[in-house]
């Protein structure tokens, strides 16, 4: 393994490869930036640019822009609540409050270690131990995906705020509703989509995010305006966090890459379902006063979904590397690259191709390192943005949150699906209704369905499933204590407070 | 007065067909999907041939999905006045969709000018599964169909579950007892037989060859007209005794109405294209095999598949009328 990584270090050390790392991971991240455009989009079009270079040099410069991609994503969650990447929708649930008070500095730089730190500690996972991770994904079915979305989906009520359960609930329940808009997977029939083809594929999980969020709140601070005309102060620059702070991430950041990097590993999962199942596992495990915390504006909820979203990027290539199966459509547009190069992933590739396998492993970690320096210095320029004076930086929102979603797809009932989503939105907001859990249902409803139809077709019928293969079971297990997390604590503060009564 | 009108429209007809056509120099590609698919790799890989190879000197490339590539369609009919550069990337699912009504539209609402590439179906299981030939799918299905049920990368009634049923049609079996399994693309389908939640899956050779030759799978029958140059050892369904060949053919189309000289010319482009280094290149790197077919034989072909398909789908209960 030393002789690999000594070999994957060769090779990256080179100026020229240095140089495309660094490229890929500037145009990644500007690219990741701009709200809607994706990893996928950004690597499509590198592609075509790398096809005179080693098959090592091409991989170096793209995976260098899928994490550019998904750090710049971020970016535009924190300052403008506009998430750039699916994965990083999660990420403006508490990264956005935390800069409107005025912590944007902070927010941003916790932002780039977390991401630091989650892509770290997940290559070193995967160099350790990718070829038995890649058997252990093969030992997850239907049915298991099937209990990890409702595992997911017990986690909601870490996605609402204190008191407002029913409506959470409600919320969660209307995204699981618009999830099944579309062509049904398993019947082939389309559904909800009023005969307008623009709806077959389905309603796009960021066209949602960004109507619920960006362009909602961009309406919510004209609502506003009365109350707060003042563009939010920058509370000095500063970048650090307080020992203390650090302190109390520290685990999160241990914990989150763990979970993300595993979730990433499944062939089923991805980014964006490790960033809420991240968030949800946070908020469950914290105390009760940081609890409250959540989605006003948490350190920790802003680590974790970070964390894990560039975990799960990292995890995402044992599936690709080893066996040659894409999980993603970004890793599928990887595939597509390396097979172009000539190079087949799969189990021979560790063997017949060492010098690319390791190669790409060693520069994920150099990208890891260069995003963050080349990060870090820009914050308090980046974040500068939010002092623009609100009349020019609310229609700005619009503008690249309407862009962005035209960009994808240059359908102009993208942009008027946006706006109805928008409006409704609003008018739910100032119901005080909670946006987070009708995402967190949408993003789960769709995989939840089609793998609880699949492992029924699969066990001809029957709801067996649920109790054949002890994976499902562990994964049941820990879906009913979340559940009951509650009731369990309350159980046990009762007996110790009775118990130290009778002392 | 009506001879010299007659006159003056021959006139006309004459200027217009003789108006020096200039050989093209540009050519804009419409992909109606994302960036990173089939479609847009078949169409990036061929813009890129024709640059390398000076067939043109300009091209372009435009994604524009939804509708399961109905979008594309649609536009190119509506903008046909100004799409005389443009060429259209499409395959076979265009015929499934359009017999499934998902859109309006088939390939006889545009103008087909040459299928480029072809990928055939193959019927593939695990490298430790117990099934070794074909031959013993067939007998395992004949004894419990719930034994073989066979994963896919795309919607239930879609290419990769008829072929399957066809292939079991002709052996004698019920199509309909075929339990298809449908997964959200070809690498989740892939995954689920490696773990074993599938018996047998139905993809393109294209996904399949590689993973293979890797060892990781088998492939048990493919469905080309015979054996292949690239993998020799494949059987092809015809040898076994069924009478099933089926091509997914990825090709160009033109907007309808396109003057017949540009028409003529796309062809032209097309074949020069497809007859260079360059395109050999692209295409060994892909792994693609060639299937050229151009202009009115390309319509015929699209015609018999159209009627194949159809009755295929009537005769599984896909299609109601």
């Amino acid at each position: 393994m030393l002789d690999g990584l000594l070999l994957g270090l060769t090779t990256v050390m080179t100026l020229h490869n240095l140089l495309l790392v660094f490229g890929g991971c500037a145009a990644g991240t500007l690219i990741g930036m701009l709200p809607g455009l994706g990893p996928i989009s950004a690597i499509a079009l590198m592609i075509p640019i790398t096809y005179g270079f080693e098959p090592a040099s091409g991989m170096i410069l793209l995976s260098g822009v899928y994490y550019g991609a998904i750090f710049g994503g971020s970016t535009s969650s924190i300052l403008i609540n506009a998430p750039g990447v699916a994965g990083t929708v999660a990420t403006a649930f508490d990264g956005y409050p935390l800069a409107q008070k005025g912590l944007a500095g902070k927010a941003l730089a916790l932002a780039a270690w977390s991401s630091f730190a989650g892509g770290t500690l997940a290559a070193l996972m995967l160099v350790m131990a990718a070829p038995i991770l890649a058997k252990l994904s093969l030992g997850f079915q239907s049915a298991d995906y099937f209990v990890l979305m409702l595992l997911g989906l017990s986690l909601v009520s870490a996605f609402s705020p204190p008191g407002q359960y029913l409506k959470s609930l409600l919320m969660t329940c209307l995204g699981l509703m618009l999830s099944t808009v579309g062509t049904d997977l398993s019947a082939g029939v389309q559904r909800f989509t009023f005969g307008r083809m623009d709806l077959i594929d389905g309603i796009s999980f960021l066209l949602l995010a960004m109507g619920t969020f960006a362009l909602a709140e961009a309406v919510m601070m004209v609502l506003k305006q009365g109350e707060q005309t003042k563009p939010v102060q920058l509370d000095g620059m500063d970048l650090r966090l307080s020992a203390q702070e650090l302190k109390s991430v520290a685990p999160v950041i241990t914990r989150s890459s763990v979970l993300g990097f595993l979730i990433g590993v499944l062939p089923g999962a991805g980014a964006t379902i490790a960033s809420f199942l991240a968030y949800g596992f946070e908020r469950n495990l914290a105390l009760d006063d940081e609890k409250r915390q959540f989605g006003q504006g948490s350190l920790k909820g802003l680590a974790a979904p970070e964390t894990a979203n560039n975990a799960a990027c990292t995890g995402s290539f044992v599936p690709l590397l080893t066996l040659g199966i894409p999980g993603s459509g970004t890793t599928a547009v990887l595939l597509g690259a390396l097979i172009a190069y000539g190079i087949q992933p799969g189990p021979r590739l560790f063997v017949d191709e060492p010098g690319v396998f390791w190669s790409v492993i060693v520069s994920m970690y150099v990208g890891n390192v260069i995003l963050l320096f080349l990060n870090l210095p820009l914050i308090p320029y980046i974040a500068k943005l939010l002092q623009i004076p609100r009349q020019f930086l609310i229609p700005s929102i619009m503008f690249f949150s309407l862009m962005g979603v035209y960009l994808v797809s240059f359908n102009t009932f993208d942009i008027q699906m946006m706006v109805i989503i928008a409006t409704l939105a609003v008018t739910l907001r100032l119901l005080e209704f909670p946006m987070a859990p009708l995402l967190l249902g949408f993003i789960l409803g769709g995989m939840l369905e089609d793998n609880l139809r699949r492992a029924i077709t699969l066990g001809d019928g029957e709801f067996s499933f649920l109790i054949e293969r002890p994976v499902t079971l562990v994964l049941l297990g820990i879906t009913a204590l979340v559940l009951f997390n509650p009731l369990l604590r309350r159980g046990v503060t009762w007996l110790l407070e009775r118990r130290a009564g009778k002392l | 007065m009506k001879l010299l009108l007659a006159a003056c429209l021959a006139l006309l007809v004459w200027v217009a067909d003789a108006a020096p056509i200039e050989t093209q120099d540009e050519v804009h590609f419409l992909i109606p999907a994302g960036p990173g698919g089939g479609w847009d790799g078949t169409a990036r890989g061929m813009g890129e041939a024709m640059l390398k190879s000076g067939a043109v000197s300009k091209v372009s490339f435009e994604n524009y999905s939804g509708g399961g590539g109905g979008r594309a369609i649609a536009k190119l009919i509506e903008t046909a006045q100004r799409q005389t550069n443009t060429l259209l990337i499409s395959s076979t699912p265009m015929v499934v969709r359009s017999l499934q009504k998902i859109f309006p539209q088939s390939f006889r609402d545009l103008k087909p000018i040459a299928s480029v590439i072809a990928d055939y179906s193959s019927f593939v299981v695990a490298a430790d599964s117990r099934l070794m030939n074909w031959a013993q799918v067939i007998e395992a299905f004949s004894q419990d169909p719930r034994s073989v049920k066979v994963a896919g990368g795309s919607v239930r009634g879609s290419t990769d579950h008829f072929v399957f049923a066809r292939a079991l049609q002709l052996a004698g079996m019920d199509p309909r007892k075929v339990i298809y399994v449908a997964y959200d693309g070809g690498g989740k389908a892939m995954a689920g037989i490696l773990t074993g939640e599938a018996q047998i899956l139905s993809t393109g050779l294209s996904e399949a060859i590689d993973m293979a030759r890797a060892g990781e799978v088998r492939i048990l029958a493919i469905t080309a007209p015979e054996r292949i140059s690239d993998a020799p050892d494949l059987p092809v369904l015809r040898e076994l005794g069924y009478e099933l060949t089926f091509a997914n053919w990825r090709g160009f189309f033109a907007a309808p109405g396109l003057p017949e000289a540009r028409y003529t010319q796309m062809k032209a482009t097309v074949t020069r294209t497809l007859a260079s280094d360059a395109f050999e290149q692209v295409r060994a790197r892909n792994g693609w095999s060639r299937l050229h077919i151009e202009g009115d034989a390309f319509y015929a072909y699209l015609e018999k598949q159209e009627a194949e398909i159809g009755e295929l789908m009537r005769n599984l209960g896909f299609l109601r009328n």
